[in-house]
């Protein structure tokens, strides 16, 4: 440990820190624009600048070490008269196009020249011209006009992906961001560059023009495309609908956890949320199949699947659960399971492609909460059949209802014919889950569910991380979360009173299940925690 | 109140005192200027509107218009600032690419719902493209519906800026459930 004095604050840091994250920890911001604590230390911005004891240069904060006794000052006039004229160089050339730049409202040059520029402009000649909306992959568009050379992309595809694509061409004022000769920023995880650009040089593509950043409105939540958990932020737009044709959803962010995804998230990830305001989405409980469907209210559905559920014996009822529910679904299913003493339960369909899966962020299980469905007790009771066997023994008349949460099963890797078969044979056909899809259409009742940004709860990730994630938007039309179905369900076959919450499901939880025990939403913060199982 | 005040009727023979001696001095004065040809005296006149307008202060804040690029598109490259400025909530555009990415974006929509609209002017005042303006010297918007008061982008780019003296330039806009005829 070294100990070091930043602006008369003593504070003790580990040996190597930098004089950035150390003046962090005590709450002093160093501004900077090419330092990422994810990257290395490339030195280019210049703004970062403080001074150390006696030394009359000022130094740039991102590539020096702490040392023991060193005094920092980053507030002296010397120090904000280096980073107003460091501003006003970096501002040379750009083209000010902040009303038209998707990135106005967060940008660092906004925030840094308001902070620490307020200069006079002093610049009179023509500014450089570079190229502008350029399409630099499927994701990203670059403005090489705005782009302040600070290198994080270039360094984020060669550390982070070890793709390369990216580098800096031609020299001095005419310096420029660009792609290698026939290449294309398409790589898995090619829209973090655009988290990191600190400018408008890159912009996200699918954002484009869609919403102005200060419409949005944030909520924390977990990304639901894999069993990683990555942490994100969900940013939505229901203060103008008249944006975004509509899509409350405007994108996804990643959020740091630093055990998790750290600052990252994939692109599938990223664009993964499109579901949730698509015209697919089932707005209100129906009964009937084909022509005789007819939309109902839930008072009216509840008592019709209950009474459905009391009119077979418990072994010839099928219930297949799915990965994408949250923790307090399934425990409020498993409670529901138990109470009819249903034996033919699981959650598992492979899909028809296998995922892909890499050694950064991607898990080869598409679903987020796999572990849960497993530690919460999903799978087939003793005597009882797993989700293909289901299927086969619904096609023999040996299953006569059967209840299915959000898979497609046409799309897995069964045969569609032996899916097909299956569904047309069973008498009772359940489908709970928030889009229609391949055999929605072949149900008896449908019960429509909240999207994950649409309420509260948890997934629990492959290493078995419980992480929270919280309720954005409404959910859309009639649907309610999960919880609140199967919780509805439960009180009309005499399980008791409906949960009040998602916390007081996720309690119950803890207080059932040993895996959770000991754990509470307060516990799980913002960040989760593993699992002691 | 005074005693007299009190009793109603002296007070209304006051005041028609007042509207007969108004009324009478008036007359005097149109006789003398359009009887007897005085080029001095001058009778209180009201302005036979529509026919005649009141010439209008400049900085009168009236029906808003979209100001033109020389090729006729709009200058505005919906940047929000005066939908988000806007304290009634009245303006709502959608942004579209522009072919040229030196402009880069373009209104695809851009709708002002005069219903809502308080005439604020701030929408002027925050536009870096100077590209609305109140200036049009229209007052006269009214519609049969609360639909046909939201004025589009069409509409609004073909709105001239009044003459100096505030006289609008281009047709009063009739909405689409207003026929001339009606």
């Amino acid at each position: 440990m070294v100990r070091l004095t930043i602006d008369g604050k003593e504070i003790e840091v580990a040996e190597g820190t930098n004089i950035i994250e150390a003046a962090r920890r005590l709450g002093i911001e160093v501004p900077h624009y090419c330092y990422h604590p994810g990257l290395s230390v490339a030195g280019q911005c210049r703004l970062c600048m403080v001074e150390l004891g006696n030394n009359p240069r000022p130094q740039i904060g991102c590539n020096t070490q702490v040392a023991e006794g060193m005094v920092v000052r980053t507030d002296t006039p010397k120090v904000l008269e280096v980073r107003q004229s460091i501003m006003e160089f970096h501002l040379i050339n750009h083209p000010l196009d902040c009303p038209v730049c998707d990135q106005a409202g967060e940008c660092w040059l906004q925030i840094y020249y308001m902070k620490h520029g307020l200069y006079e402009p002093r610049m009179v000649d023509e500014k450089v011209h570079k190229p502008k909306a350029v399409p630099l992959g499927p994701h990203v568009m670059l403005d090489a006009e705005r782009c302040i050379l600070c290198s994080r992309c270039v360094r984020f595809c060669d550390e982070v992906t070890g793709t390369g694509e990216l580098g800096i061409f031609d020299r001095g004022d005419r310096s420029e961001i660009g792609l290698f000769p026939g290449r294309e920023l398409a790589n898995p995880y090619s829209a973090n560059v655009i988290d990191i650009c600190p400018v408008g040089a890159l912009t996200d593509r699918d954002f484009r023009f869609a919403v102005r950043v200060w419409y949005l409105d944030t909520a924390k939540s977990i990304c639901p495309g894999c069993s990683r958990g990555c942490n994100i932020d969900v940013h939505y737009n229901i203060r103008r609908p008249h944006h975004n044709q509509g899509r409350r959803v405007a994108r996804l962010k990643p959020r740091f956890n630093a055990e998790v995804n750290r600052w990252w998230i994939c692109d599938a990830g990223r664009y993964g949320y499109r579901f949730v305001d698509d015209p697919s989405r089932l707005g209100a409980p129906a009964r009937g199949r084909g022509d005789a469907a007819q939309e109902v209210g839930w008072e009216e559905i509840i008592p019709l699947v209950t009474a459905q559920l009391r009119r077979y014996r418990p072994d010839e009822i099928g219930v297949v659960a799915s990965p994408k529910m949250a923790n307090e679904d399934f425990f409020l299913l498993r409670r529901l399971v138990d109470h009819l003493g249903l034996i033919h339960v699981d959650f598992r369909v492979p899909p028809r492609t296998p995922g892909d899966e890499d050694r950064i962020l991607i898990k080869a299980d598409k679903n987020p909460n796999t572990r849960g469905a497993e530690l919460i007790g999903l799978g087939p009771r003793p005597g009882g059949l797993d989700a293909r066997g289901m299927l086969r023994a619904a096609r023999d008349r040996r299953i006569k209802c059967l209840w299915v949460f959000h898979h497609d099963l046409q799309a897995s890797a069964w045969p569609a014919a032996e899916v097909g078969d299956a569904l047309r044979a069973v008498e009772c056909f359940i489908y709970q889950g928030s889009n229609s899809n391949g055999v929605s259409a072949a149900a008896h009742y449908v019960l429509p569910s909240a999207a994950w940004v649409e309420r509260d709860g948890t997934f629990t990730n492959f290493e078995g991380r419980v992480q929270r994630f919280w309720k954005a938007v409404e959910p859309l039309g009639l649907s309610l979360a999960d919880w609140e179905i199967l919780g509805r369900l439960g009180a009309a076959l005499g399980l008791g009173p409906e949960p009040a919450s998602a916390e007081a499901c996720f309690k119950a939880l803890a207080a059932s299940a040993a895996p959770f025990a000991g754990l509470s939403y307060r516990e799980l913060r913002d960040t989760g925690k593993v699992l002691s199982a | 109140m005074r005693l007299r005040q009190r009793f109603y009727l002296v007070e209304v023979l006051i005041g028609l005192g007042i509207t007969a001696a108004h009324f009478f001095a008036n007359l005097g004065r149109h006789t003398a200027r359009h009887v007897f040809g005085s080029k001095t005296a001058r009778g209180a006149v009201t302005f036979q509107y529509p026919e005649e307008r009141r010439p209008y202060s400049p900085r009168l804040r009236s029906l808003h218009r979209l100001v033109r690029r020389e090729d006729g598109s709009p200058r505005c490259v919906a940047c929000m600032m005066c939908e988000t400025v806007c304290p009634a909530h009245c303006i709502y555009i959608v942004a579209a690419e522009h072919p040229n990415p030196e402009i880069e974006k373009v209104p695809e929509r851009f709708d002002i719902d005069l219903g809502k609209c308080v005439f604020c002017g701030y929408c002027v005042e925050a536009c870096p493209e100077d590209a609305i303006r109140m200036d049009t010297g229209i007052l006269e918007f009214s519609s049969y519906s609360r639909r046909g008061m939201i004025y589009t982008k069409e509409t609004l780019l073909g709105l001239e800026p009044a003459e100096p003296d505030g006289t609008p330039r281009s047709p009063i806009p009739i909405p689409a459930d207003r026929t001339p005829n009606l």
